[in-house]
């Protein structure tokens, strides 16, 4: 069997290095690197940049009323218009264990360990949100 | 009596697909020898044999390589109907139709490493949709893509250069025989 396509002429002996990659790439080329490159940065900046989180924020009727931090094990019990709504807070994590709405996606939730993760409980206005190292935006003492 | 003797004529596209897919195979297999730190992140060495027959021959015959590539490789891996195999196919459907497109685009302009990233990019995609869809039905999944999509940029630009330095002598042959 004949390889036709094999022993192609090569002239790299000529060139060494990174320069001798350089001619590979077509101006086009440089547009798509360079904007794929882009989206990478863009989405390490949205996705990959927010440390664990730190504090789970309880919020009833658009009031903070409990800050804790994710470090001590402890549970919290809201009062909204429904009735009680209980938040349970672990290490490094936080959920609604449960609430008196009549579809509660806040409880299906689960357990939240994300910094800016948030469990609404809209009928009984309750919120739990968790904040990272450099979220500062919305406390208020 | 009749004759009940199948005659299946291999032409001279099916070897040579078949060449280029044996290649694609040993890389796709060798590669699986190389640890990496995530599972799922791979250099993808053999789609730098789609990427050169794309260019010579054509889409139709690089689909057909990469499709007996994933096919025959999760065989010989023992991935067949795994889930790696699922994902690995949903990558490969992915690139092969951002591949489709691609080809559109003028070739003065965009080279193989164009196609490379782009496809990577794809195949990247497509595997979180079906990781999504399927195996992780939960948002958490994306958090991964940053450093997939990462991976994808590298490795794009790595094959793709390999490409096309491998087709390098092609550009030099169509010269001197213009037709």
């Amino acid at each position: 069997m004949t390889r036709a396509k094999a022993g192609a002429p090569r002239d790299a002996g000529k060139r060494t290095g990174l320069r001798a990659w350089l001619p590979l790439l077509r101006p086009g080329d440089w547009l798509t690197v360079g904007s794929a490159a882009a989206g990478v940065a863009l989405l390490w900046l949205a996705l990959g940049s927010s440390g664990p989180a730190q504090r789970a924020q309880i919020r009833a009727g658009g009031r903070l009323v409990a800050e804790l931090p994710l470090t001590i094990r402890k549970t919290v019990e809201v009062a909204g218009p429904l009735g009680l709504t209980r938040i349970e807070v672990e290490t490094g994590r936080a959920r609604v264990a449960s609430d008196p709405g009549p579809r509660q996606y806040c409880v299906r939730q689960g357990w939240l360990d994300r910094p800016n993760a948030i469990a609404i409980c809209a009928p009984n206005e309750v919120s739990l949100t968790l904040a990272g190292t450099s979220v500062h935006d919305t406390v208020n003492y | 009596m009749t004759r009940s003797t199948i005659e299946l004529i291999a032409t001279e596209q099916d070897q040579r697909i078949a060449r280029y897919a044996a290649a694609a195979i040993a890389l796709g297999v060798a590669e699986a020898a190389i640890p990496s730190p995530l599972p799922g992140i791979k250099p993808g060495l053999a789609n730098i044999v789609t990427l050169v027959v794309l260019a010579r021959h054509g889409w139709r015959e690089a689909a057909w390589v990469t499709g007996l590539r994933v096919l025959a490789g999760s065989l010989l891996l023992g991935q067949f109907l795994a889930p790696g195999f699922f994902l690995s196919l949903a990558g490969a459907l992915a690139s092969l139709a951002a591949l489709a497109a691609c080809v559109r685009l003028p070739s003065r302009w965009f080279g193989p490493v164009s196609m490379s990233v782009i496809a990577a990019f794809a195949h990247v995609g497509g595997q979180l949709v079906l990781a999504r869809l399927w195996l992780v039905p939960h948002d958490a999944v994306f958090l991964l893509s940053p450093l997939f999509a990462t991976a994808a940029l590298l490795f794009g630009v790595v094959n793709g250069l390999a490409a096309a330095r491998f087709l390098e002598g092609d550009a030099a042959g169509e010269v001197r025989h213009p037709s």
